[in-house]
């Protein structure tokens, strides 16, 4: 049943392609069933149904309704009652992700360093010894190496103005602060190539700075950190 | 408690040899002081309209050169963007529902003779007025205006070599101050009339929905702006004496110029919504002959969205960096304010049940105004619900959401309120046929733009990207063909506009004259002259009952003014 | 245009003179644009140590002085209050004018503790703590300035007996703005 509220839109959403994606798209999913297919639906139907049912008609003269008494108000105060759970539900099932997605950090098995500036995204991936910050670091420009299955902690940094590192298929949004260092998680889940945005407007070429997250096999990343190693990177981040 | 005696009339001192200018420019009348904030925020909703159109032109045709504008540069997209969306709020909306509205139905509905300080009236639109004129002068400075985005964020907005518009962003700022001040002096005038300047016998479940809204976004306001106009001076002051309250190299915080921010933007929604439900609740009301359902619950659910709107704000924060444990509080307290708002939607709902409705041009207006902002309402929860924000942050998703909550507020309540007290306001009659195209042609034509909105947000569009094109999962047909729908249903509505200027321009020159009380309403404004004169009447009315006395029972007429004694 | 007073003036369907009700809200406003920047200020101090170092050097005794001067001025607009109450129209207006000389005392001080503290090299931009002193204190100021100004085109007038109920209406705006450097003398000056 979750998994088929999680898939229900699918048409409308890119690939799902880190483990929680589908648990986001659960969430939205759930507003639309809860929110717009069923109170939405019924609340401009039963709207539109008085304005047709009540229009002026010769000889029929309005009625004297206060809303104040009581079996009129039920109309009011039931469905309020009613939406009050429904908030209930959909709370719960925000936190839940939110705390999954944004305030839990499960152990990596690799970290990467994201670097957000005016106007282009730079990665510094951990080289064939797996840590960061050793001579063995691969540093790309646009973009960013990951291996399927694998757990990864990112670090997010800004060196300018705020930035914000959006990478759709992964449903994962998470602004760069300059001064900071922001830690997150995700984990690819299938191959491909995919963008990546920032997402937070960073000046005049806010929309000019698109990056790719390149999802491998660990035969390919493998064979990707090897090529890389040996020749020259294709550009390394600017100032480094 | 007033006191029950005759007020002698108001003298009105007739100036005859008073020229054009004295008359229209420095009035201390409430009226002109109404057509003042109106036409100006109108001359700037053509400004930010216009803005719109050469964006939503970049955006479905990326490279042309659009009619009107030519080539629009990254740096001019965002100049269009910032500005549009900075002048629609503070130079369209609050002008139009607060001031206008506020300045000309505040003294007549309550029966008062003008607002209690004419002269910082008078006051409060000139600085206002200077506020559009160096929000305006901003946009040719060396560099151009501002760009961005209304949120203003540093350290893009503190510094000029990462914004490139060392004028533009000083300028903004001081206009968007000026606009603050003008309207806290406006509020005070509106908040301290219509506590005391009453007539005898309007207690406050007397007083007229719209009035007691326009009362409670002025206190809203108040309330709200404080921490942002201390915000504008710290960042003004970064801006130009290299102060680092927000710049994190030297010990300052951006996400404080943020919180500073949104404390006051969120309320500042409902500091414009509340009085578009006010004229939606006047209207519907006539229309359909019927008592407001439950005025006490449309009261306290005003209220109480308004002492809730101080507790929502980080919800534009959730992924920006603030503690994660924090975002819950917020989550909640979002999804908790949806229900007051639901329950006004229900009770304006209700109030048709039993009517007897007639579907004029303002009428059409009025429920249209349910109608699309229950969509903008609904599309809320999707964002409230912080686990699926974190994808939709900053997307066409946010939007357009925030158009269906803006555009029923700016722009239906705005065409709501003009079509249903044109007839007060100037003495003529609009053409009801022509209001009718109007209304269709517009609304038709906004959710042309917006529902297709929704799905590129989904499928991944980002908000202030000049050129989608960029990135290959975004350069589809499909995204393609939903940004040309949406700037197609824009030039659509676009179209539609000349017949609303047509409609008031002959009718003011040409248009039947309006009785007093067209539309056989209650409220004490219907009891003045159209158009009312200096002093609005002769002598000053007293109030019986509640101004919602429609169709009510052993009564030969449907109406019952809230002046006539019995 | 007409330029007598509005009925609408008046009123009092709240139960309290137009003026007054006003000057409350004017209060009420402004106490949130006070708390906007002292909130902030307390949010940064508790997250620099750095602060307290800077705080150091403000001068205490100035400070103190200045509270001083502040309380007594607002002591005489209460005197004017009271004048205008009995009809004393000269007395109240003499008031208003040792209270406007209060203000004058407060920022001549306040200019010659700016002078001495940018001599010694502290400047707004020198560090973040002194940022919010000149801004904290430079915005109270600029409301002392504009409360002189206001108090003296209502002096003028009580001193003729008009506008006597105006005189009530400024006192109140000065105890707001003595209120608000009474928060704001121990979060610069004591809190070290």
């Amino acid at each position: 049943m979750m998994e088929w509220i999680a898939r229900s839109l699918d048409r409308f959403m890119p690939p799902a392609a880190s483990s929680y994606a589908l648990d986001i798209d659960f969430v939205f999913n759930l507003v639309f069933w809860i929110v717009i297919a069923f109170w939405f639906v019924l609340v401009q139907a039963i709207f539109i149904g008085l304005i047709v049912r009540f229009r002026k008609r010769d000889g029929v003269g309005a009625q004297y309704i206060t809303g104040e008494l009581k079996h009129e108000h039920r109309f009011i105060a039931w469905p309020h009652y009613v939406i009050m759970i429904c908030d209930v539900i959909l709370v719960a099932a925000a936190i839940r992700v939110w705390y999954n997605v944004k305030q839990q950090l499960p152990e990596p098995d690799a970290t990467v360093r994201i670097i957000a500036q005016q106007w282009a995204w730079s990665f510094v991936h951990p080289g064939p010894d797996g840590k960061l910050d050793t001579d063995d670091d691969i540093k790309t420009v646009d973009d960013l190496h990951l291996e399927v299955g694998k757990t990864y902690h990112y670090l997010l940094e800004s060196r300018d103005v705020l930035h914000s590192l959006s990478i759709p298929v992964f449903r994962l949004k998470q602004d760069a602060i300059p001064g900071r260092v922001v830690t997150g998680w995700f984990k690819p889940i299938t191959t491909g190539e995919h963008d990546i945005q920032c997402a937070e407007i960073c000046g005049i070429g806010h929309g000019l700075m698109p990056a790719r997250v390149i999802l491998e096999t660990p035969e390919q990343h493998a064979a990707w950190m090897a090529g890389a190693g040996t020749s020259p990177a294709p550009g390394t981040a600017t100032g480094e | 408690m007033a006191t029950q005696h005759v007020e002698p009339a108001h003298e009105h001192h007739a100036h005859p040899q008073e020229s054009w200018f004295r008359h229209y420019m420095l009035s201390t009348d409430h009226k002109i002081i109404c057509f003042q904030y109106m036409f100006t925020g109108m001359a700037l909703a053509v400004v930010a309209g216009f803005f719109s159109y050469v964006f939503r032109m970049q955006m479905a045709f990326p490279g042309m050169h659009v009619p009107g504008w030519g080539l629009v540069t990254p740096n001019e997209y965002n100049m269009l963007i910032t500005n549009h969306g900075a002048i629609m709020i503070f130079w369209v909306a609050m002008p139009v529902l607060i001031a206008a509205f506020g300045n000309y139905l505040i003294p007549l509905m309550i029966g008062a003779d003008d607002m209690v300080f004419p002269k910082v009236n008078r006051l409060s639109y000139q600085i206002f007025l200077l506020s559009a004129i160096v929000l305006i002068a901003s946009f040719f400075t060396q560099g151009g205006g501002f760009g961005g985005a209304w949120t203003i964020y540093p350290p893009l907005s503190a510094k000029p070599e990462y914004n490139l518009t060392p004028w533009g962003s000083s300028l903004f700022l001081v206009a968007v101050a000026l606009e603050f001040i003008a309207f806290l002096l406006g509020g005070i005038n509106f908040i301290t009339t219509a506590m005391n300047s009453r007539a005898p016998g309007m207690s406050y479940h007397h007083i007229p929905i719209v009035v007691w809204m326009i009362v409670i976004a002025s206190m809203l306001f108040m309330a709200s702006v404080g921490p942002l106009i201390a915000g504008a001076i710290m960042l003004v002051f970064d801006q130009t004496l290299h102060t680092a309250f927000f710049d994190p190299n030297r010990g300052g915080d951006p996400i404080l110029w943020q919180h500073l921010f949104w404390f006051f933007g969120h309320p500042e929604v409902y500091v414009v919504l509340l009085p578009a439900l006010g004229i939606t609740a006047e209207i519907i009301t006539t229309m359909s002959r019927k008592k407001l359902f439950a005025y006490k619950t449309v009261l306290n659910t005003a209220i109480g969205t308004g002492v809730l709107s101080f507790t929502v704000w980080a919800h534009h924060q959730f992924v920006a960096g603030i503690d994660p444990r924090m975002a819950n509080i917020f989550t909640v307290m979002t999804l908790i304010i949806s229900i007051p708002i639901a329950e006004m939607m229900f009770v304006y709902i209700a109030t048709l049940y039993g009517g007897s409705i007639t579907l004029n041009t303002p009428m059409l207006w009025a429920l249209s105004f349910i109608f699309t902002f229950l969509i903008g309402g609904v599309t809320g929860i999707f964002l409230g619900a912080s686990g699926a924000d974190i994808y939709l942050h900053d997307t066409y998703f946010v939007l357009a959401h925030f158009h269906y909550t803006f555009f029923p507020i700016a722009i239906i309540g705005t065409f709501a309120g003009v079509s249903f007290w044109f007839p007060k306001m100037s003495g003529k009659m609009m053409n009801d046929t022509l209001g009718k195209i109007h209304f269709w042609g517009t609304f038709l034509g906004f959710n042309g733009i917006f529902i297709p909105l929704f799905i590129t947000g989904m499928l991944g569009d980002h908000r202030r990207i000049f050129d989608h094109n960029f990135f290959p999962e975004l350069a589809t047909p499909t995204l393609k063909g939903l940004r040309e729908f949406a700037t197609l249903s824009l030039l659509f509505m676009l179209a539609f506009q000349p017949i609303w200027f047509y409609n008031v321009i002959t009718s003011l020159l040409w248009g039947k004259p309006a009785p007093k009380n067209p539309w056989n309403s209650n409220t004490l404004e219907w009891t003045a002259d159209s158009p009312p004169p200096h002093g609005n009447w002769p002598t000053l009315p007293i109030v019986y009952r509640g101004p919602y006395e429609y169709s009510t029972p052993n009564r030969s007429e449907d109406y019952w003014p809230q002046n006539v004694p019995s | 245009m007409s330029s007598a007073r509005p009925i609408a003036t008046t009123r009092s369907s709240a139960g309290m003179p137009t003026g007054r009700l006003a000057v409350w809200w004017v209060i009420a406003s402004e106490i949130v644009i006070f708390g906007g920047i002292l909130a902030s200020y307390i949010m940064h101090r508790l997250a620099h140590d750095a602060f307290a170092a800077q705080a150091a050097h403000t001068n205490t005794w100035i400070g103190a002085f200045n509270t001083f001067v502040l309380l007594t001025s607002s002591l005489s607009a209460v005197m004017a209050h009271r004048a205008a109450d009995h009809g004393d129209a000269k007395g109240a207006a003499n008031y208003l004018w040792l209270t406007v000389g209060g203000g004058a005392t407060f920022l001549i001080v306040k200019a010659f503790e700016w002078t001495h503290e940018i001599r010694e090299g502290f400047t707004i931009t020198s560090s973040t703590f002194w940022s919010f002193y000149y801004t904290a204190a430079g915005i109270h100021a600029s409301h002392v300035l504009a409360g002189m100004v206001l108090m003296s085109y209502i002096a003028l007038d009580a001193a003729k007996g008009r506008e006597m109920q105006r005189v009530e209406y400024v006192g109140l705006y000065w105890h707001f703005v003595d209120i608000v450097w009474i928060f704001l003398f121990p979060l610069l000056y004591i809190a070290k």
